[in-house]
């Protein structure tokens, strides 16, 4: 991939935070609108069953917290309402991150709260030795998991974004060549 | 630099302007993915929708909490009388609305190191039942003078809390039976000493909330129930299973018949710690000065001063009916209010002592079943007081069998003739329960998610949902309250105890004797 420096926007900043501008070949943009494209289906998804399901609360996931944020999201879990908060971000925040995601719209916003719900799931199971959690894992993990690499695929979507070139972004601001 | 702001705002502004068909496309291009997603997700809904309409066209029955009919019509107070307050005693007490002010220390305590532990709001908020203690009686002084306090601690509050005076400690039942200013008993005493109590409490015009079983001898039961009967008072066995939600659903799936024929029930006890094998502390202020011996032993045989035996009762056949008057009794109380099972045509018992070889005279492994032929049906009881390893609660038909907890679940039979249908068009999954109830949950939800399941299965969404803990024993208790006030009949009466006392008698007498022990029916006698 080849990076081109495009302007200088602030000499006294030197060239650490230069406005850098990505140039990708058409295989690399595709498959990079792929991967911000099937995370984003993946966070819908997971929005909409706990939406439509009206049994849906995050309680046992959240009691069954090992960690040191356990205490944490214990405390959320036994309050009704802190609960029904966090039961409100987490279903529309999913839902709208993941329409961010697909449509490419304000997606540097959808990235940054995906990795932050992302690290929230992980830091509250994380697959440490000797943590042992009540909900089954599909799985083999040890201190990586699935949710981790999603994260870290939203942090390499964050610094190879796409949605100015695909997506909505490119209405909003405008695109980037 | 203004300038070149405005510079870049320009180029902006013309960008924008200069939006070519090309960009459009670009900036639309993954709209048909979120076309794609939602006619998926539109495909999955109707499917989900299809497998659930097709399961509960079979099974026809809510997910809403049972309506369990509350007996309360005036709220007259009601003036109580506390025998026994050893372990069972201070629990039933504080159900009630008396805690010992050193156990609201202790809640207050694990709240504040704790701040999940929400026992102590809970037990706060815990409803008020408009009753008083006026007088308490216990053979050890110290179990007495606890009673006093917890009594006097109508404030639920903790050793520096305002306290009313101290109810009168009596020293005998009999004493407490004779007074004036009180209307009912708890009774939580030894089982040797049920029966006795209970007949003196009904001659004397008590009313009676007795700890199960509800005797300790066969010839004892029939004189409790005429005691019961002919003075009319309101009599509740503590039972307190009965008022467990699931057990209501459980009956209603019963009764519209989604197990099919029900052949087998197998219900189990899985202890594994000194506690729950009755090998109870020892107060270090017991002594023959401060207990009374003699009234303990009362119908028992007579024996040296034993602080073992008056602590661990339970373990020794002189004062105690062992597994099957302990153990059994809840899980034929529970069968019994489900399933309307009565007295059992026959049963045997094997088992033994074979890991508690304390001096205990009852066994720690024991097996009872009985048979009910009238009902085409067996029951088999199996516990163990040395192994931790749960086997649950199931009822077996031939189309679905049911497990049954704070939760209970029904899953298909893959040989169900009534199923077959759908298990063969994929509709119904055998691995899968085909109805689960779960308590607090809001509607019936015939497709469950297994994490859902294992979580439930746990109990996790049991106690916490809706932030509020049930206390089965509270609500018993409230029942029978409200039953004298509206002289009803409570759950659990005197016909359900007496069906409870003779299917356990039956299951002991099977072990002791190492028979077959059956119920004549028409001569109401055991043979």
């Amino acid at each position: 991939m080849q990076i081109v420096k495009k302007e200088i926007r602030n000499k006294k900043r030197g060239t650490r935070n230069m406005k850098k501008t990505l140039q990708y070949s058409n295989a690399q943009l595709s498959m990079l609108v792929v991967l911000r494209v099937s995370i984003g289906w993946h966070f819908l998804y997971e929005g909409f069953v706990k939406l439509l399901n009206p049994n849906w609360s995050s309680v046992g996931y959240l009691l069954d917290s090992e960690g040191f944020l356990s205490g944490f999201f214990e405390t959320i879990a036994s309050d009704p309402n802190s609960l029904a908060v966090a039961d409100f971000l987490n279903m529309w925040g999913l839902i709208a991150i993941g329409l961010g995601l697909m449509l490419g719209c304000l997606s540097r916003i959808a990235i940054i709260s995906g990795i932050t719900l992302l690290a929230f799931y992980y830091l509250s199971h994380p697959p440490f030795i000797g943590f042992k959690y009540a909900m089954p894992t599909e799985g083999s993990y040890l201190i990586v998991n699935k949710i981790l690499i999603e994260l870290f695929a939203l942090v390499v979507l964050y610094l190879f974004p796409s949605s100015r070139q695909i997506g909505f972004d490119r209405l909003i601001f405008g695109p980037k060549s | 630099m203004s300038e070149n702001i405005e510079n870049i705002n320009n180029q902006k502004e013309e960008k924008n302007k200069n939006l070519s068909r090309r960009d459009v496309l670009k900036s639309l291009a993954t709209v048909p993915v979120v076309g794609a997603f939602f006619y998926g997700l539109y495909k999955k809904k109707q499917y989900d929708k299809f497998l659930k309409n097709s399961i509960l066209e079979e099974i026809k029955i809510s997910g809403e909490a049972p309506v369990i009919p509350i007996t309360s019509p005036d709220s007259k107070q009601i003036r109580l009388g506390l025998i026994g307050f050893g372990i069972r005693g201070p629990y039933l007490a504080r159900s009630a609305g008396f805690a010992h002010p050193e156990y609201i220390d202790s809640l207050q305590k694990s709240a504040m190191e704790n701040s999940n532990d929400k026992r102590y709001r809970d037990y706060l908020e815990q409803e008020d039942l408009n009753v008083v203690v006026n007088g308490v009686c216990d053979v050890f002084d110290i179990h007495a003078e606890n009673a006093q306090k917890a009594a006097a601690n109508i404030n639920r509050e903790g050793k520096d809390g305002k306290m009313t005076a101290f109810p009168k400690r009596y020293k005998t039942y009999k004493e407490l039976l004779a007074a004036d200013d009180i209307d009912a008993v708890i009774i939580a005493t030894p089982d040797h000493w049920h029966g006795p109590m209970t007949i003196a409490a009904a001659k004397a015009g008590k009313h009676v909330y007795c700890e199960k079983p509800l005797t300790w001898t066969v010839p004892e039961t029939y004189e409790v129930v005429k005691a019961v009967k002919e003075n009319n008072i309101v009599f509740q066995l503590g039972h307190q299973g009965r008022q467990t939600e699931s057990y209501f659903k459980a009956k209603e799936a019963i009764e519209k018949n989604l197990l099919g024929k029900i052949n087998l029930i197998e219900v189990t006890t899985n202890r594994n710690d000194p506690n729950g094998a009755w090998v109870y502390p020892i107060n270090p202020e017991a002594n023959p000065k401060t207990i009374d011996w003699q009234q303990f032993i009362g119908q028992a045989p007579q024996h040296d001063f034993s602080l073992e035996r008056f602590f661990r009762w339970r373990c020794w056949w002189d004062y105690s009916t062992g597994l099957s008057g302990d153990l059994l009794t809840h899980e034929y109380d529970a069968m019994n209010q489900i399933l309307d099972l009565g007295i059992p045509n026959s049963a045997v018992s094997s088992g033994g002592i074979y890991y508690f070889k304390d001096g205990r005279t009852v066994p720690d492994v024991l097996h009872t079943v009985f048979e009910y032929p009238d009902k085409d049906l067996t029951m088999m009881y199996s516990a163990t007081l040395a192994s931790n390893k749960h086997r649950g609660r199931v009822i077996m038909g031939h189309d679905a069998y049911m497990e049954l907890g704070n939760t209970m679940n029904i899953y298909a039979d893959r040989g169900s003739d009534h199923y077959r249908e759908k298990i063969n068009q994929g509709i119904i999954d055998p691995d899968l329960p085909i109805y689960s109830f779960v308590p607090g949950r809001k509607e019936v939800d015939a497709i469950t998610s297994p994490t859902e399941q294992y979580f439930a299965g746990r109990g996790l969404l049991y106690t916490y949902r809706g932030g509020k803990r049930v206390n089965t024993t509270h609500l018993h208790i409230k029942e029978w309250l409200g039953s004298i006030r509206g002289n009803q009949k409570p759950s659990c009466n005197i016909d359900e105890a007496f069906d409870e006392a003779i299917t356990a008698h039956m299951g002991t007498i099977a072990f002791k004797e190492n028979r077959k022990v059956f119920w004549d029916a028409s001569n109401q006698q055991i043979i």
